[in-house]
């Protein structure tokens, strides 16, 4: 298969959605290949559900496209969601059916829907025992592992998926990020859109980062957070002549821990550091040289969140 | 693609699980009773009243008024023609041995039909339709139903075959739950009893030149002939409203109000002739056929038909537009 020739499983052009005079999506662009866990993030009121919307045809875009294999959501809106399954917001099933009787009643919607593509749905969601229970009597848990066999009933290529963790305990989560990642490897390509980073950084394959209805940061996880610089702690004695050394370097620049990860840290005499991690055995020299004690260097991996936090945090400010 | 079928049985389930047509023949099997202990009543009081006369003889005495007026010089010829069928009418009954006072399960039904027509009819119609689409939208699964790899305007229709559906059952049920609770009390029988129809209005004036009777059975299938076609025009505005209103309490209550007012109005706006082309004032389709005169002047059945048919349709394409093109924000 030539890179040339693969069509991407979602692409989207230059989305723009203008309500009420005002922008709210403005020039969104990506693309999801096959087995792709794509990441979809920004803060509340960022624009994440709103695009999710224009994806699956709710909301019609003021200018862009978006094609879901070739064909065109809005003129060829049967062909191209054909191919989607999708969650938009909560998992909201008709409580008075039974978890059976909303499957069938969605199977009853996609082209050619055994009873028995129903009960292997039904299977690989784990919910054999409570199926024949009305909607009303299941935990948010439970809707959400329905509302993800209702969106798998049609074989989709595309899994849209906002805010999948909403309501999950620390075990269902990670339950839903094991049979994410399983999904993926069958070829299926999903989209999750979140506001809580750390999840997504576990899940996902590429991410994009979205604040005020614009792309931000696009690609993948690992090169993304290559980009910015790590968080070293020094350990140093005497301190306030380390400090000094850590100050000579321009590329180096103090930071204060925050309180969460201030705990972790158990000596006084340890500076934090943003730097790159390459500059580590430069600066070790130095402070060997000057006769410091180095005690301790503690390289941490800057998360998701961290980027995320130092990329919309700009924002705030202006 | 999809063939519409299974959309409509998806359509047909959902209204029966969420309950609401139980609740119509919980509303029907509850009242029927009570209207027909009234009209049990008012059939003792005149009863009471008679004495103890036999009714034929008091039939034969109406019917040798009526002649004695018929052969009168100074009688008007049109209503020469109304006498001269109500004796027909009366021969019959002594013909047939029933009494023209006395109720039975078919008159009750024919009654209650008549009287259902403008307001009760319409209110069992909203018990269905109300939230169709508005229940939908504030339950969030409207969400659900239009990302799915089907023309909305094919869900859209699903929802008014299925509705039409019901809207029929409804009529039928109201029918034969009337004739079997007050063919109880009053017996069943009564369906080749004689009715008289064939009024026509002209200007404020009833035209009697036309006037025939017809046995009640007929009658019956006429009227609830009309009386379908009144609840489908009130279930297609109902719709309209769901689709344009998100709240159902705000849906029900315009469509309330809108009905209610057509009660006030034929009480009131007897001078103000363009109040007919409101369709509350045109549902009262039935009462064209027992010769009632119209409240505002220029009300005819071919009127009232064409009228409601334009709101109807109206409001079809009100729906089918605002459905298909709305961006769906929460």
């Amino acid at each position: 298969m030539g890179l040339k020739e693969e069509i991407p499983v979602l692409s989207v052009k230059h989305l723009k959605k203008k309500i009420k005079k005002k922008w709210i999506i403005n020039d969104i662009s990506f693309d999801i290949y096959e087995g792709q866990i794509f990441g979809f993030l920004g803060p509340n009121g960022s624009g994440k559900t709103t695009t999710i919307r224009m994806l699956v045809d709710l909301i019609s875009p003021t200018e862009g496209s978006i094609h879901v294999c070739g064909k065109n959501v809005q003129t060829e809106h049967d062909e191209a969601l054909k191919h989607v399954g999708c969650i938009v917001e909560n998992p909201e099933l008709y409580t008075y059916l039974t978890g059976w009787e909303n499957l069938e009643h969605f199977a009853a919607m996609l082209p050619n829907i055994s009873q028995q593509r129903i009960q292997e749905v039904v299977e690989i969601v784990g919910m054999d025992q409570r199926i024949h229970d009305k909607v009303k009597t299941y935990s948010l848990g439970m809707r959400q592992r329905l509302g993800i066999a209702q969106a798998l009933l049609g074989k989709p290529k595309l899994l849209i998926l906002d805010e999948p963790t909403n309501g999950l305990d620390p075990q269902g989560i990670k339950e839903l990020r094991i049979f994410i990642r399983n999904l993926a490897k069958e070829g299926l390509s999903l989209f999750i859109s979140s506001h809580l980073l750390s999840e997504i950084q576990l899940m996902c394959d590429r991410v994009a980062i979205i604040r005020k209805g614009e792309v931000i940061a696009v690609g993948n996880v690992d090169e993304l957070l290559e980009q910015s610089s790590s968080t070293v702690l020094w350990g140093v004695s005497p301190v306030e002549q380390g400090k000094k050394i850590l100050q000579s370097f321009q590329s180096i620049e103090l930071t204060q821990l925050d309180d969460f990860e201030f705990e972790t840290v158990t000596s006084s005499n340890i500076v934090p550091t943003l730097m790159n991690v390459e500059d580590i055995p430069l600066v070790n020299e130095q402070m060997v040289k000057a006769g410091i004690q180095v005690t301790n260097i503690e390289v941490r991996k800057p998360s998701l969140e961290d980027m995320f936090l130092t990329l919309t945090e700009g924002e705030r400010i202006d | 693609m999809i063939k519409i079928y299974p959309l409509v049985r998806n359509e047909v389930l959902k209204i029966w699980k969420k309950r609401r047509f139980i609740v119509i023949v919980l509303i029907l099997a509850v009242l029927i009773p009570i209207f027909t202990y009234a009209q049990l009543r008012v059939a003792l009081n005149v009863q009471k009243q008679m004495g103890t006369e036999d009714w034929r003889i008091v039939v034969q005495q109406q019917i040798q008024d009526y002649e004695n007026r018929v052969g009168s010089p100074r009688m008007q010829e049109e209503w020469k023609r109304w006498y001269t069928v109500e004796i027909q009418r009366l021969q019959l009954h002594l013909d047939q041995n029933i009494d023209p006072n006395s109720p039975n399960g078919v008159t009750f039904t024919n009654q209650f039909v008549a009287n259902s027509v403008g307001l009760f009819l319409p209110l069992l119609v909203l018990v269905i339709a109300a939230d169709l689409v508005s229940g939908e939208h504030s339950a969030g699964t409207l969400k659900l139903l239009l990302t799915r790899p089907i023309k909305r305007w094919k869900i859209l229709l699903s929802k008014y075959i299925a509705l039409t559906i019901y809207v029929s059952i409804t009529v039928l049920l109201l029918a034969i739950m009337s004739y079997l609770i007050s063919g109880i009390v009053f017996g069943f029988n009564g369906w080749m009893q004689p009715v008289l129809t064939g009024f026509e209005v002209i200007g404020s004036d009833l035209n009697l030149n036309n006037i025939n009777s017809i046995p009640q059975w007929q009658f019956l299938v006429m009227e609830l002939g009309l009386a379908w076609f009144s609840s489908l025009v009130v279930a297609c505005l109902a719709m309209m409203i769901s689709v344009l209103v998100r709240s159902i309490a705000a849906g029900m209550g315009i469509m309330l109000a809108t009905l209610i007012a057509g009660t006030i109005l034929t009480n009131m706006v007897s001078s103000w002739e363009n109040a007919k082309y409101f369709f509350m004032v045109n549902l009262q389709t039935v009462s064209y056929l027992s010769g009632s005169v119209p409240p505002i002047e220029g009300l005819t059945l071919s009127f009232s038909l064409i009228n409601l048919s334009v709101w109807a349709l109206l409001s079809i394409f009100v729906s089918f537009v605002v459905f298909m093109k709305r961006d769906i924000l929460n």
